[in-house]
């Protein structure tokens, strides 16, 4: 292996982030780029282009303030690696990972590549295991399991930190509360102090602070490290789950964020711009970091992802929520009417999706009804909304008796199943759910067999 | 062999000054990985490659070898029941549970065989010499560029796949030693004695297809959708249930869950046709959304090939392809690293001239050696924002003769599979009610084209009723829409996790279909006879109709044609006791 390299005076040219040097040694593509100028801690770049005397380099913090002279660079061998090792948990990081809390640099057991390998999929286990959120629109309608990557779609002043953090202090499997290894990853993406800080007391007080790391670029500091803090962050999840066997919920917050830093430097690279100016590798790019949720076969961790978008404009045809929703599986849609309304969590049920809901619940897994309820609580609710758009044309008093039943169905639902005070057990949440059914026309209940509205409705009860 | 050394390395992109001859998409071993590679370009010594792996480490001086082929993938008796990544490299040997880059150790399998062949028979391109034995019996087949006598013949028995196997020795006295396997590029779709016309539908158990949009064997079908409409899921329940003999599953920059699951579920499930496990008839390829984009825009022309070369066996392929936007989309990121002039939101300008090459190798066709055989494809399709005028739904949409749109309204209110009735087409249907007709249903056509008016009508009806309420239309037209309803609950809904009715016969399609129709046609009945539309819609046995395909399954269909019978009984009574009150 090659030692490390210094280059003085290599400089020949400076552009937004990018770096041309003289190639005054050997070094490969990719490779790791430490950028020394002053008195200043170094500043991270890797190899983005080399031709026989030049090279091109992409400098990961702002380069504001470098000068052609007196800019040294510092060649690696390898590319971007993060020393990972088991006291990584209870520690904040900054974006990348340099502890920021005051305390000793972690001991590393390992040196991970910060970009992942992909995942051969022969090798992955299927995610299956349920786990209980306490939030009914989830747990019933959407079901969370582990190593899945489910975003939540928001929308700016919407209460997805707080929901974030309930789901981060809650989620565990069922009747194993506390027994198992499980860590939290937090990755705050060009986020605000309080939203961050917030999240720390959170986890503190349900006594998790200890199992918890936290990778922060906070809102003030440089756009290009936005696009490391993820990458760090789910290599240090990467370790937590597949090398050390824990269960680790990422959360990642806000991933419009990572995507506008994205575009950024898109930009400066003069690349052409694609959908609203963001490049059209951005699926690709997306997808190297959901993709490193998931099971192993034969490692007992898991890793599941929970990012969090704003959409812009709140506009889930938006390329970020759009292409996100190409790659993870689901996403729960946070709402501003809900919001308005005064109902917590704000989940907007119909476009929201669990895909891999139906291997993790059923028979076997959750109850035997819990599929089947689920649909029929989909499908009256998509009737509801509609009976609620002819109401609002035609006034109540013109609708026909049943669709009279479901536009009532709709404001029971969103009332007393959408809405909830505190957490539920998945009980509560699937008796809540039967709950609103009733009053509707068996007959127009197609999604439930005969046996199951006997077995959880009743008799019809005749107007 | 040529050899070139590394000037320019950028992405997966790369310039290589040559010191011999390199020709145009000649395939490449790259570095002392040996990262495999395709030219591109070529301007006097200058050779632009692109590279199919991780290029991370490469800098310039490093080799670059011409492999004097095109990209070629090696076809044989391997490839069922398998997982390949976008080159065809098999993925379940790997021992890492990341990918590494680089050529892996090409490792040997054996197979026992029998002959079909003797010395001294003369054999034809294609032919097939010999058939392995175990688990699955397949052809081993002449390459299409080999014919001759056979000149020495080893035992029959069990042989590596590498072994010499026979020596054809050709007019021309070439000899051409045969083993189980042989290369084909991928970029050239394989020969054939002759393309034949459309002869039966490729049944796919998904009612709405079958009867409504039916695909033909050897056809092409589009299936565009925004996220969450049931691409993947359609894909995966005709893979697992239509009536194609072999599958070729190609996951192009989508999800490492979804392969995974198919490997998990496919093994345990039955063909009903052969009673084996469906993994036995499928070949899963997989570049997911993590792994190099260019052996993604790859995979799409690996998988193709694959198939063609099982329809050469005399045998009827379905390649299912989720999703040929992520392939167009690698054309695109490519084309771009070569600074080509981008067209139509970024696209190549050559983009529609390559989704024409490749849904042209979908046909029914007999093979060199004569043998009928045929590739269907099903592309997927992912539009931004679900919005079908984006250039690569507009342009598949010329190409393909089946478009089953996927609607986010019926998606969201869980109705599956989402295929919008009247946004989606089928163009061989008068073709195909021959076979229906063949196959004992004289009606298909007249009752498709009922149910398409009725659908037709709803959308109609229901602008109406928004207007002015649904009990302000007449009578007739309110029994329209219950009817349409059920239809629509009854007929088109079909939940592929339902053990029930994830698959459905066509004889069970025509019997429900049967049922419906006729409880249209006692509805039109008996409101004309002044039966009130409510009386109707307050059936009892309405609700049973609605969960028709849960409520009868495949062993059901006797109880189903009886139910005609009981629903005349119902409407009898109903014009009795409106008779007596009128
Ligand atoms: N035919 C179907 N039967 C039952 N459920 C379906 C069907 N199609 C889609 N779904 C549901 O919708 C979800 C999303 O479908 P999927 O095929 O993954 O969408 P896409 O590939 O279009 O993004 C699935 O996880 C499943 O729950
Ligand atoms: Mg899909």
């Amino acid at each position: 292996m090659q030692a490390d390299l210094l280059l003085e005076n290599a400089v020949t040219r400076i552009e937004g982030p990018l770096l041309f040097a003289r190639r005054e040694a050997r070094v490969g593509l990719n490779s790791a780029v430490e950028v020394l100028a002053g008195a200043g801690a170094p500043r991270l770049g890797r190899v983005a282009a080399l031709d026989e005397t030049s090279m091109v380099i992409e400098v990961l913090e702002s380069t504001s303030g470098l000068a052609l002279r007196g800019t040294r660079i510092r060649l690696h061998p390898e590319p971007l690696l993060f020393g990972v090792g088991p006291h990584l948990l209870g520690r904040v990081f900054d974006s990348v990972g340099r502890p920021l809390d005051g305390g000793p640099p972690v001991a590393a057991r390992s040196r991970r590549r910060i970009e992942g390998l992909a995942i051969n999929p022969a090798w992955r286990a299927l995610p299956r295991d349920f786990i209980e959120t306490g939030i009914a629109t989830i747990d019933v309608m959407n079901s969370l399991v582990r190593g899945q990557k489910l975003p939540l779609f928001s929308a700016g002043g919407l209460p997805h930190d707080r929901l974030a953090a309930e789901i981060a202090q809650r989620a565990r499997l069922r009747g194993t509360q506390g027994e198992e290894s499980f860590a939290v990853v937090f990755a705050g993406i060009g986020v605000p102090h309080d939203t961050a800080e917030q999240f720390r007391l959170a986890m503190e007080s349900s006594g998790a602070l200890g199992h918890t790391a936290m990778f922060l670029n906070l809102a003030d500091e440089p756009g290009m490290q936005r696009l490391l803090a993820p990458r760090y962050a789910l290599t240090a999840a990467e370790y937590l789950a597949f090398e050390e066997g824990r269960h680790v919920l990422v959360i990642l917050t806000d991933m419009t964020n990572y995507c506008e830093a994205l575009r950024e430097v898109s930009a400066s690279h003069g690349e052409i711009p694609g959908r609203k100016g963001y490049p059209g590798y951005m699926y690709s790019d997306l997808a190297s970091l959901y993709e490193r949720a998931g099971c192993i076969r034969g490692r007992p961790g898991t890793l599941t992802q929970l990012p969090i978008l704003t959409m812009p404009g709140d506009d889930i045809g938006h390329p970020i929520p759009d292409l996100t929703g190409y790659i993870t599986e689901g996403q729960i849609v946070l709402d501003r009417e809900l919001d308005r309304r005064g109902i917590y969590p704000p989940v907007r049920v119909l476009p929201s999706l669990s895909r891999l809901m139906d291997a993790g619940i059923g028979e076997g897994f959750t109850d035997p009804d819990h599929p089947a309820l689920a649909h029929q609580l989909f499908a009256a609710y998509a009737r509801a909304l509609r009976v609620r758009v002819l109401a609002s044309v035609m006034g109540e008093q013109g609708l026909p008796e049943s669709d009279r039943k479901f536009l009532a169905f709709g404001e029971r639902f969103e009332r007393q199943f959408v809405h909830q005070a505190n957490a539920r057990t998945l009980e509560e949440s699937l008796e809540a759910g039967w709950n609103v059914l009733q009053g509707l026309p068996h007959g127009e209940l197609t999604r439930l067999s005969n046996a199951q509205i006997g077995r959880h409705l009743g008799a019809e009860a005749h107007a | 062999m040529s050899e070139a050394r590394i000037t320019w390395v950028g992405g997966p992109v790369l310039k290589a000054c040559a010191t011999g001859p390199f020709s145009i998409f000649e395939a490449l071993a790259v570095g002392e990985r040996r990262l495999l590679g395709e030219v591109i370009q070529l301007r006097g010594d200058e050779l632009v490659a692109q590279v199919y792996e991780d290029t991370t480490g490469l800098e310039p001086g490093v080799t670059v070898v011409g492999l004097e082929r095109p990209l070629s993938v090696t076809l044989g008796p391997n490839l069922l029941g398998g997982i390949f990544d976008g080159l065809l490299r098999p993925l379940s040997r790997a021992t890492d549970y990341q990918i590494q880059p680089g050529a892996a150790e090409r490792s040997v399998a054996r197979h026992r065989l029998e002959f079909a062949v003797r010395n001294g028979d003369v054999l034809s391109a294609g032919a097939v010499f010999a058939r392995t034995v175990a688990p699955r019996p397949q052809s081993l087949l002449v390459p299409p560029w080999a014919s001759g006598r056979v000149e020495a013949l080893v035992e029959p028995g069990e042989h590596r796949d590498d072994e010499t196997l026979l020596v054809l020795v050709d007019d021309a006295g070439h000899r051409h030693e045969l083993t189980m396997q042989h290369d084909w590029p991928v970029r050239r779709s394989r020969p054939v004695r002759e393309r034949l016309g459309v002869n039966a539908p490729m049944i796919t158990g998904q009612r709405i297809l079958d009867t409504l949009f039916p695909v033909a064997r050897g056809g092409r079908a589009a299936l565009p959708g925004g996220f969450g409409t049931g691409k993947t899921v359609l894909q995966e329940a005709l893979a697992k249930w239509c009536d194609a003999d072999v599958i070729v599953y190609v996951g192009c920059g989508e999800r490492g869950n979804e392969m995974a699951e198919v490997l998990d579920e496919f093994p345990q499930l039955e063909d009903p046709r052969s009673g084996r496990p469906l993994a036995e008839r499928t070949v899963i390829i997989a570049n997911t959304s993590n792994m190099p984009v260019a052996a993604r825009e790859a995979s799409i022309y690996t998988a193709i090939t694959v198939a063609e070369y099982f329809r050469d066996q005399g045998l009827n392929v379905a390649l299912m392809a989720d999703s040929t936007s992520r392939w167009a989309e690698a054309l695109r990121e490519v084309s771009g690293r070569l600074g080509e002039l981008p067209g139509e939101a970024g696209y190549p300008a050559y983009l529609s001239s390559r989704l024409a090459e490749f849904y042209e190798r979908a046909a029914r066709v007999t093979s060199l050696a004569g043998a009928e055989g045929s590739v269907t494809i099903i592309g997927a399709i992912s539009p931004p924002s679900g919005d079908f005028s984006e250039p690569v739904t507009l342009h598949t949409k010329r190409y393909v003769r089946c478009f089953w749109a996927l609607d986010r309204q019926r998606a969201q209110a869980r109705f599956y599979p989402a295929i919008h009735p009247l946004q989606s087409y089928g163009s061989d249907v008068q073709e195909l009610a021959d076979w229906w007709k063949r196959s004992g249903n004289p009606d298909w056509l007249v009752q498709r084209q009922r149910v398409l008016e009725l659908l037709e009508a709803q959308a109609h009806l229901e602008r109406m009723a928004r207007i002015v309420g649904r009990d302000a239309l007449p009578a007739q037209q309110q029994v329209r829409l219950l009817c349409a309803d059920l239809v629509n609950e009854g007929f088109l809904r079909q939940s592929s996790f339902s053990k029930v009715d994830r698959f459905c016969s066509p004889a069970r399609q025509v019997a429900m279909l049967s049922v419906l129709l006729h409880f249209a046609d006692r509805a039109d009945a008996a409101v004309a006879a002044g039966v009130p539309p409510a009386r109707l819609a307050a059936l009892p046995m309405l609700r049973q109709l609605q969960r028709l395909g849960e409520e009868f399954s495949e062993d059901d269909l006797l109880r189903l044609r009886q139910l005609p019978r009981q629903i005349d009984y119902e409407f009898d009574q109903l014009q009795t006791v409106a008779s007596h009150a009128g």
